[in-house]
C-alpha cells in the first residue's frame, strides 16, 4: 500500500487499520503526524531528562526522540520483535524512557499524564508532564475532570493541544463550541503556540517548564498545526476539505520548509550542508524500513505473554483443542 | 540548539517514507454464506451490510419525523459509510456530527429518547463504546424501572461496530456484547449480514427500550445479498435455525455464523454428519426455546464467539443449556472462543476462533 500523499512526508503515515502480512504479523500502519513534527521536535529540544510525556496514537515521531532509534519504532508499525513494544503494541502504542506512550483511545491519555504530573509533584524530582492530545480530544469529558484535579493541586502538568484543524473528519469549527483551546482550561492558564514553527514550540515549552517548576501550577498550551494526509491510511483527507486547503498550508504554513528557509538565510547551514543530511537520513530511514519488514516477529506464545505480572493460573483459559497457553512473562521487571 | 532541531526535523520527516510498501495480509477467516431466504416478498435490490444498515436509517427518517441519526463524522457517513447521503437527504437538523465525546452523545442520546424523539446514535468502533458505558448501563438501562414506568428512553438505539476485521489490533476487533447482556433493561443484537441487519435494525429502533446493535464490521461490504427494497422488521429474542441436522448443535452470532456454517459443511463431508446451526442474532435477550429445542434433539452442543472465553455469552447459554437438556446430553457442551487475553495486534489468526478449531472440537464432541 502505498503513502497517500506526498513523496516527502511525513512522521508515520498510515492506515487505521494496519496492513497486514500473511505470516499474521500487522504491517506498517497507524496515524500519520506529517508537519505536526514542529511540535514534538521543539518541544523535546525545551525538554530536560527529567520531564515526560504522554500522548495520543499520533506518537511515532515523539517516540524516536525520546530515544528509541528507527528500527524500534518502524518494527513496531511492523508487528515485529524489535518493535519497541515488541509488536504487541502497534502503530499506536509505542513506549520509550520517560514516554509514557502513544495512546489508542481518545483522550484517554490526558488523565493519565496528570497522574505522571502528581508523581512528579510527589518525588520532588522537578520533573514536568507534557498531556499531547487533539482537538477532537479536546471535546471529552475527560479532559475537564483532570484541568479540575491538575489545578486543585498544582501540578507541574502542561495541557498540550494540538490543534490540526480536524479530528478524523469534523473540522475544528463543526466540534467545538469554542476553538480557542488554549482558554478552554478556564482557570488553568493557556497560551497560543504557532505549532508549524519548531522555535515556537521549543520557547512556549521553555516557559512551560519554568511556569510550573516554580510552584504555580499546570498551563495550557494549544499548538496550532495542520495535517497534511488524511486521518490515517483509510481516510484520503480530501472529502471534508478542499485540496488548495491544504495546498495552501503547504506552501505558506510548512515547519520543514520555512526552518530550512530561516536557517539557510541565517548561514547557520548551506544548502549543500542540508541535502547531505537529507542523503544520510534517507539511507539511514531505507535501512531501518528493510530491517523493520524481516524483523522477525515474536513467537505465538507471547499471544499469552504479560497480560498479568503474577498469573495465579500458569496458564491462560481458552479453547484450543488440549493445549491451554502457558502465561509467560517476557517485559524485564522492576 | 538549531542543529538539534534541524536534525531531528529532518530524521523524523524521513523515518516513515517507505514504511507503507506492505503486502497484503491474509484473506478473510471466513466464508460468506449469504441468505437466500427473504422475509418478506417483493422488489429486492444487491446491497452489502453496510447498505441495507443505511437503507434501514433511510426508510426510519423518511417515515418517522422524530427520528434523528448522530455520532462522530456521521455527517458525511461515518467512518463505514452506513450513513452515507443521509444528511444530504433529511438534512443538518436530522443527520448530525457529533464531537468527540462518547459518554455525551449516549447520554445525550438517552435525553433526546426520552423526550419522545427516534435517537439513533453510532458509537464509531464498539471499542470507544466504553467512555459511554456508565450512560448505557447506569442510566439508559434502568430510566424505566427506577421511575416506575413513568419515563424512558426506549427509543434510543445505539449502533457500533464490533468484531474481528483481520488487522484491527486492540482497539478496533472487541466484541464486547457480553458486558451488555449482563444489564436488564437494555437489548443486545448482532446480525449475520445485510438481510437479518436491516430487518433486525428497524426492529431495534421501533423497539420500545434502549437497543445496542453490534455491526461485525468485517461484513460491511464482504456481505452482500438480495435485500427487499420494502420496509420489514425481524422479530428480537429469537434466533434462526439456518442449517438442520441431528448430531450436535452449533450456536453462534455475527460473524461466527458463517464460520460455524462452514464447519457444518465440512463436517457433512468429512465425517458424514449433518448438523443443526443457529445464529443467536438476538443476545439479550435471547432465544431459549430454539436452543435448547435443537439441543434436546441433537445432544450435543457447540457455542463460539469471538470474545475470550471467561463470562462470554457462551457460559450464559451453556449454563442454561445444562440445567434445561441435562438428562438429552450425550457430552458436555463445547466452547470455542476467543483466548482470555487481549485482542492481539499480532496473532489475530491465532486468537480467533477459527473454522479448524471448531471443526477439531466438533469433531471430539462427536465422538465423546
Ligand atoms: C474514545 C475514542 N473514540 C473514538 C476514537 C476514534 N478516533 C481515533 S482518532 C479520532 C479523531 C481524533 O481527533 P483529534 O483529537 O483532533 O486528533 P488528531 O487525529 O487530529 O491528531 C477518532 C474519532 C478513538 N480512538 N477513541
Ligand atoms: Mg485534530
Amino acid at each position: 500500500m502505498a503513502t497517500p500523499s506526498s513523496t516527502r512526508s511525513t512522521v508515520g503515515t498510515g492506515s487505521l487499520f494496519a496492513l497486514g502480512s500473511a505470516s499474521g504479523g500487522a504491517i506498517a500502519g497507524g496515524m500519520c503526524s506529517a508537519r505536526q513534527e514542529a511540535v514534538a521536535v521543539g518541544m523535546q529540544t525545551a525538554m530536560r531528562n527529567i520531564d515526560s510525556v504522554i500522548t495520543a496514537y499520533r506518537c511515532h515521531g515523539w517516540t524516536y526522540l525520546m530515544g528509541v532509534n528507527m528500527l524500534g519504532v518502524l518494527a513496531e508499525l511492523t508487528g515485529r520483535g524489535s518493535g519497541c513494544s515488541r509488536g504487541k503494541g502497534g502503530s499506536m502504542h509505542l513506549y520509550a524512557r520517560n514516554f509514557y506512550g502513544g495512546n489508542g483511545i481518545v483522550g484517554a491519555q490526558v488523565p493519565l499524564g496528570v497522574g505522571v504530573a502528581f508523581a512528579h509533584k510527589y518525588r520532588g524530582d522537578g520533573g514536568v508532564c507534557f498531556a499531547l492530545y487533539g482537538d477532537g480530544a479536546a471535546n471529552q469529558g475527560q479532559l475537564f475532570e483532570v484541568y479540575n484535579m491538575a489545578k486543585l493541586w498544582d501540578l507541574p502538568c502542561v495541557f498540550v493541544c494540538e490543534n490540526n484543524g480536524y479530528g478524523m473528519g469534523t473540522s475544528v469549527d463543526r466540534s467545538s463550541a469554542s476553538t480557542d483551546y488554549y482558554s478552554r482550561g478556564d482557570y488553568v492558564p493557556g497560551l497560543w503556540v504557532d505549532g508549524m514553527d519548531a522555535l515556537a514550540t521549543r520557547e512556549a515549552t521553555r516557559f512551560a517548564i519554568d511556569y510550573c517548576t516554580s510552584g504555580k501550577g499546570p498551563l495550557l498550551m494549544e499548538m496550532e498545526t495542520y495535517r497534511y494526509s488524511g486521518h490515517s491510511m483509510s481516510d484520503p483527507g480530501t472529502s471534508y476539505r478542499t485540496r488548495e486547503e491544504v495546498q495552501e498550508v503547504r506552501q505558506t504554513r510548512d515547519p520543514i520548509t520555512s526552518f530550512k528557509e530561516k536557517i539557510i538565510n541565517q548561514e547557520l547551514v548551506t544548502p549543500d550542508q542540508l541535502k547531505e543530511i537529507d542523503a544520510r537520513i534517507r539511507k539511514e530511514v531505507d535501512e531501518a524500513t528493510k530491517l523493520s519488514k524481516t524483523d522477525p516477529e515474536i513467537g505465538v506464545e507471547e499471544l499469552s505473554a504479560d497480560i498479568y505480572c503474577n498469573n495465579l493460573e500458569d496458564s491462560i483459559r481458552g479453547t484450543h483443542p488440549g493445549a491451554p497457553l502457558k502465561h509467560i512473562q517476557v517485559a524485564v521487571r522492576n | 540548539m538549531s542543529s538539534a532541531i534541524r536534525k531531528n526535523c529532518f530524521l523524523i520527516s524521513k523515518l516513515f517514507k517507505n514504511v507503507n510498501n506492505c503486502s497484503k495480509r491474509l484473506s478473510s477467516h471466513f466464508i460468506y454464506f449469504p441468505d437466500n431466504e427473504k422475509p418478506v416478498d417483493g422488489e429486492t435490490s444487491k446491497m452489502n451490510m453496510m447498505q441495507a444498515i443505511n437503507n434501514a436509517m433511510d426508510i426510519t427518517l423518511k417515515n418517522d419525523p422524530t427520528a434523528v441519526v448522530f455520532g462522530e463524522d456521521v455527517a458525511f457517513g461515518g467512518v463505514f459509510r452506513c450513513a452515507l447521503g443521509l444528511q444530504e437527504k433529511y438534512g443538518k437538523d436530522r443527520v448530525f456530527n457529533t464531537p468527540l465525546c462518547e459518554q455525551g452523545i449516549a447520554g445525550f442520546g438517552i435525553g433526546l429518547a426520552t423526550a419522545g424523539a427516534t435517537a439513533i446514535a453510532e458509537i464509531q468502533f464498539a471499542d470507544y463504546i466504553f467512555p459511554a458505558f456508565d450512560q448505557l448501563v447506569n442510566e439508559a438501562a434502568k430510566a424505566r424501572y427506577r421511575s416506575g414506568g413513568q419515563f424512558d428512553c426506549g427509543a434510543l438505539t445505539v449502533r457500533t461496530p464490533c468484531s474481528a476485521v483481520g488487522h484491527g489490533g486492540l482497539y478496533h476487533s472487541q466484541s464486547p456484547e457480553a458486558f451488555f447482556a449482563h444489564v436488564p433493561g437494555l437489548k443486545v443484537v448482532v446480525p449475520r449480514g445485510p438481510i437479518a441487519a436491516k430487518g433486525l435494525l428497524l426492529s431495534c429502533i421501533r423497539e420500545r427500550d434502549p437497543c445496542i446493535f453490534l455491526e461485525p464490521k468485517i461484513l460491511y461490504r464482504s456481505a452482500a445479498e438480495e435485500v427487499p427494497l420494502e420496509d420489514y422488521t425481524l422479530p428480537l429474542g429469537e434466533a434462526q435455525l439456518l442449517k438442520e441436522g441431528d448430531a450436535a448443535t452449533l450456536i453462534g452470532w455475527g460473524t461466527q455464523v458463517h464460520v460455524l456454517l462452514e464447519v457444518a459443511q465440512m463436517a457433512e463431508e468429512e465425517l458424514g454428519i449433518k448438523c443443526d446451526v443457529i445464529d443467536l442474532q438476538s443476545i439479550l435477550p435471547w432465544d431459549e426455546d430454539t436452543v435448547c429445542n435443537s439441543v434436546k434433539k441433537t445432544g450435543r452442543c457447540l457455542i463460539s464467539h469471538e470474545a475470550p472465553l471467561t463470562s462470554g455469552f457462551g457460559a450464559e447459554l451453556a449454563a442454561t443449556i445444562q440445567e434445561e437438556c441435562f438428562l438429552h446430553l450425550e457430552a458436555p457442551i463445547a466452547r470455542v472462543t476467543g483466548w482470555d487475553a487481549p485482542f492481539p495486534h499480532v496473532f489475530e489468526p491465532f486468537y480467533l476462533p477459527d473454522k479448524w478449531r471448531c471443526y477439531h472440537t466438533l469433531a471430539e464432541l462427536v465422538k465423546y
